[in-house]
This record gives structure tokens, sequence and C-alpha cells, in this order.
């Protein structure tokens, strides 16, 4: 059945067990995105040291896809540089609009290939990046990003 | 089974009709998804299409179109004679005294927002003469629900914004009924203008306006019914609800998109200023003022839904040919046995009444995992996709609703005429899978 590429055991297991959930650092930079045809949220916070990103804390309300999105996401940011992070978040959100015909490097993104499936519906890939987008915008508002001139 | 003594009225008496051979009309109907039997309960969202409503629409472009209300040519004639018969279908279809009492829109939303537009601000000089019906300020005020549609919502607070005036609203109590107990504090000499969803889209409450009727008669305000749930389902008659202006939308009701009715009593229609500007909605025009033409014509501005209202009036002529009060006992039939159906699910919760009195037939529910958490709807809804199971997941253009029981987002089964027993049953066995997935 197709639905199981969706729901690939990798994402159910983020969803039930999700990293990083629980907002910390209060002095981080803060967002909250949301999804308005859904109503799914996410409070975000990005914390960095220097050009070190050293935690993505979130709280949010969604969907399946949503949370361990934004749980893969922490387990792949926290810790590298903004440099690395900005390359991962461009390499996830270059698979999510592929349509699905892209096939997803495993170096790069770890978890995050789970989602390939998720790319084949375009109804959801907002679901997968509501988080993504919210940590660029964060980083966009911190120090760190401007150091290393973020795209926006 | 209940029986009936003799002499009294029996089930048996209520019209009904051939689910079968009504889906026949439906060819989209007999498609797959995903490999399964499509099983529609989206149709509180749009509704689907008979033949004869697509071919009545092919046979206005490929043998009678032209532009309405300004050629002399044969063709003009038949395009206008279209449209205004359409116009005169959709006025007996609800009771209007005259087809002059209905307004071509695009949609409901634009429906509503015409009325909303038609008050002007006490504080705007401008248009001081405008009919006192129709102007607001600070002090004034206007009531709406919390189970009202975001069409039904946001016009007035733009509104509201605008003129300084006070935006108000009925609760819904947990049974998802319209709380009524308020309606003498809520309803005073200072409201202008009562809006109030008739048929929830979400909780599907099928709401009892007598009361609220009464009592805007009592204080001189004007009432508008948002029927875009209703006029689709059940026989409906704008001088039985006592109504100033009801709206509702084709794309629900078996019609095209791209249509929809604002329908008002026409004296108020006529103390209305014009919404949006330009050409067929004018009397005479010269460079620095002009004058308009006289209702519905002056809210028509610019090349109407032509092959649109002839759509719209075939879709009238199928659901008068089943008849609307066969219609709604099919309907209500299908209620009664789906909430039966869900209730034997495990987890699920129903958002609205649970009794088939009073309510329409369309089911809002959350979903929770054997281990007790939440299934987010969308997930529900992808899962049932997987199945051919078409449902409408999240906060159904109704945000209020959905914060009012706690919750983001609702997962939502509505039913039409061509809707069967089996599809509810589908539906059961579809949620046992939703249920497998996240176990």
């Amino acid at each position: 059945m197709q639905l199981d590429q969706l729901y690939q055991e990798i994402i159910l297991d983020h969803y039930k067990r999700p990293h990083g959930r629980g907002l910390r650092e209060p002095s981080a930079t803060e967002v909250h995105h949301v999804n308005p045809t859904c109503g799914d949220e996410i409070t975000l916070r990005v914390a960095a040291h220097g050009s070190t990103i050293t935690d993505v804390s979130w709280e949010g309300q969604g969907c399946s896809i949503s949370q361990a999105s934004a749980s893969v996401l922490h387990e792949l940011v926290t810790g590298s540089n903004v440099g690395e992070a900005l390359r991962v978040h461009e390499a996830f959100v270059e698979l999510l609009q592929s349509k699905g015909r892209l096939e997803p490097d495993e170096a790069t993104l770890g978890d995050a290939v789970a989602f390939a499936g998720v790319a084949k519906y375009p109804a959801r890939v907002k679901c997968a990046l509501l988080s993504w987008m919210a940590f660029k915008d964060a980083l966009a508002r911190t120090g760190a990003a401007t150091q290393t001139e973020v795209q926006s | 089974m209940i029986t009936i003594p003799d002499g009294m009225p029996q089930y048996t008496d209520k019209p009904r009709f051939d689910v079968a051979a009504i889906r026949a009309d439906f060819p989209i109907l007999s498609r797959t998804i995903n490999g399964h039997p499509l099983v529609y309960l989206d149709s509180a969202n749009t509704s689907q299409k008979p033949r004869q409503v697509v071919e009545a629409m092919v046979d206005h472009y490929l043998n009678h179109n032209a532009n309405v209300a300004r050629s002399v040519h044969t063709l003009g004639t038949e395009a206008t004679e279209a449209y205004e018969g359409a116009r005169a279908t959709i006025a007996s279809f609800i009771g209007a005294r005259r087809p002059e009492e209905i307004v071509f829109t695009k949609n409901s939303t634009e429906a509503i927002n015409l009325v909303a537009h038609a008050f002007t601000g006490a504080r705007d000089g401008s248009r001081a003469a405008a009919d006192p019906r129709f102007r607001l300020g600070p002090g004034d005020e206007i009531v709406i629900s919390e189970m009202e549609h975001h069409s039904n919502l946001v016009p007035w607070q733009l509104l509201c914004e605008r003129t300084g005036a006070t935006l108000k609203w009925f609760g819904v109590t947990e049974q998802g009924r319209l709380d009524e107990s308020t309606v003498d504090d809520l309803i005073t000499e200072r409201t202008k203008i009562v809006s109030l969803v008739h048929y929830s889209n979400i909780l599907g409450t099928v709401n009892a306006t007598a009361r609220i009727t009464k009592r805007v008669r009592e204080v001189g305000a004007l009432l508008l019914l948002d029927c875009s749930q209703s006029v689709p389902h059940m026989p409906f008659d704008v001088v039985d609800y006592d109504a100033d202006f009801i709206a509702f939308t084709g794309h629900k009701m078996l019609g095209p998109t791209g249509i929809g009715v604002l329908w008002g009593r026409y004296e108020l229609l006529d103390a209305m200023p014009p919404f949006l500007g330009g050409g067929s909605m004018v009397e005479t025009v010269t460079l620095p003022h002009t004058t308009y033409a006289a209702p519905p014509a002056r809210f028509e501005a610019g090349t109407p839904p032509i092959a649109e209202a002839v759509g719209l009036a075939a879709a009238v002529d199928y659901l008068r040919g089943i008849g609307m009060e066969a219609i709604a006992w099919h309907e209500k039939q299908l209620t009664v046995y789906a909430l039966d159906a869900l209730s034997t699910v495990p987890g699920l919760r129903i958002f609205g009444p649970t009794v088939p009195v009073g309510r329409g037939a369309t089911i809002s529910f959350a979903l929770t995992a054997a281990d007790g958490t939440p299934i987010h709807p969308h997930d529900v809804g992808q899962v049932l996709d997987g199945q051919g199971i078409e449902v409408r997941v999240g906060h159904h253009c109704a945000r209020p609703t959905c914060v009012r029981f706690g919750v983001a987002a609702m997962t939502r089964a509505s039913f039409y005429l061509y809707t069967t027993t089996g599809e509810v049953d589908a539906l059961v066995r579809g949620l046992d899978q939703v249920r497998k997935v996240f176990g």
C-alpha cells in the first residue's frame, strides 16, 4: 500500500517519541508559525553560540508528519554550524518539492530521508515544511545567521 | 421497530427515492481512488454534479452562448432568457416573492460581504443620506454566533473595524446547540443586524431560528441567515423563516462553482448602495456622476456567471424532481445510521448533536489511538483516502468552533442524496484501519 511510504516507521517513531520537544533557552530567538489551511502550529526556538546552533527546541500541535518533521529537524541541526544547517535545510526543502522524483541523500538528511514519500502527497508537503520554515525564519533573526548571510 | 398507531403519519408516508438510480446520474461516483471504490463523504465542502447539470452548461455554451442584457441579436436574447429564467427558477425554489429578489454573486461569501458592504459608517459624512437601517457607528451592535463559518464572521469584523460598531455572538453549548438563553441580552435596541448560520458546516446543527427572529423583530434589527448548508439539503422558504437576507452557494447543491445567491427582501435591496461598480449596474452614466440600476442589476456589475446560472437552474430542477422533502428524509435516515455506526468505533468522539434531531447529515469527530493519544485529523483523512474514502479534515473555516471544543482540527464526514449506508459502513471500517496504523 502506498500509504506505507507516507507513514514510514521512522516518521511514526518520531511522532510517537519526538526529539527536542519542549521550549528551552528562554533567551533564544523564538518564532511562531501556523499552517492556516489546517490550523497546525509550531513555536520554535533557536539558540546559537557564535555560528554554532546549540539547541532547537519546539512545541507544536499538528499531524504526525508535522510533528515528526520537527523532531527530525532538532536531531539534524542541533550542534551543527549555521552553514551546515542551511545546507541540510536546502536539501530537505528540495526533497519535499521534488514531487517524489528525487533520490534523497542519506548522508546529508539522515532520518529525514523518510520524508521522500511525503513529497508524493502535495497536500502534505506543507505539513512537513512547517517546522523547517519556522527554523529558517528563526535563524534569520538570530545574530548567528547575519554573520553568514542567510538568503531568505 | 416502533409501531405507529393507525391514523397517525407513518414513516412509509414520507417520500423516498431510489439511491442507486440517483448515483447513475453522477459518473464520478463510479471511479476508484487508490484502487478502492470512491466513497465521497465531503459534500458539505462541495457536492458532486449530476450529468444533467453539466449537460445543461455544455448545451448553453455550444448552442446559446452570448452575453446577456445588452444584445439585440437572437443569441443574446436566448442567453438573457436563460439567465433570467434561472433567476426565476431559483426564486421559486426558495419561495421568494419575485425573481428580482435574487442577486447572483460568485458564492455565499460574496453574498454576505455584499450585505456587510451596504452599511455606511455614521462617521462617514459623504453618505449621510443612506437609509438609517444601514447606518452603523460606535454603540451599534452586530450579532453572530460561535459556530459561524469564517465567511459569516470576517466580513462583520471588517465592518466593525470600519465603523466602530461592536461584534457580539451567541455561544455554543457542549451539545453543539446554539445557546439561546442569552437572546434577550444579546439582541437589543442597539443591534442593527443578526447574521446567523442556519445549518452549521462543522457541527451539523440545524438552528431553530423562531425565537431569534421574534427578538430581531421586537428590536427592529435585520436578520441574515447563512443557508449555505441548508438550502441544498432541506425544503426552505424565505417567507416561512421570515428572514431579511439569506446567502447560499451553487456548488454545494449539485450546481457549478462560481455562482452564489443573495436573496433579500426587495424593499431592503432597493435601499442598499451598489457593491461593485461597472457595466450592467448603471442607470445613467455621466463623467462626474452615475445613477444606479434597480436591484438585482445594481449588484451585478460586469458580465455575470451566465453558464453557471444555467447550471444552477438545472441543479434546482434536478433537486426538485427528486423532492427536497425526500432528500431531507434520506439524509435523516443516513444520520441515524451513521450516528449509530460511529458510536461503535472505539476512541471516537462526536462534536455537535449526537441525536438525529435538529441536526443534518454532517458529522465531525475526533479519534484517539488505542493508547488514548489523539490521532490528528490530517492523519485520519490521509489513511481514509488510502482506502478511497474522502472526508474533510482541518478547522473547516470555523476555527472559533474548534477552539470552543478545545481542538485544533476535526475530521468531518458529510452526506448527500447520493450517499448510501454502505458508504457509512466503509467509513467505519476505514476508521478501524486508521487506529491500526496509529495503534
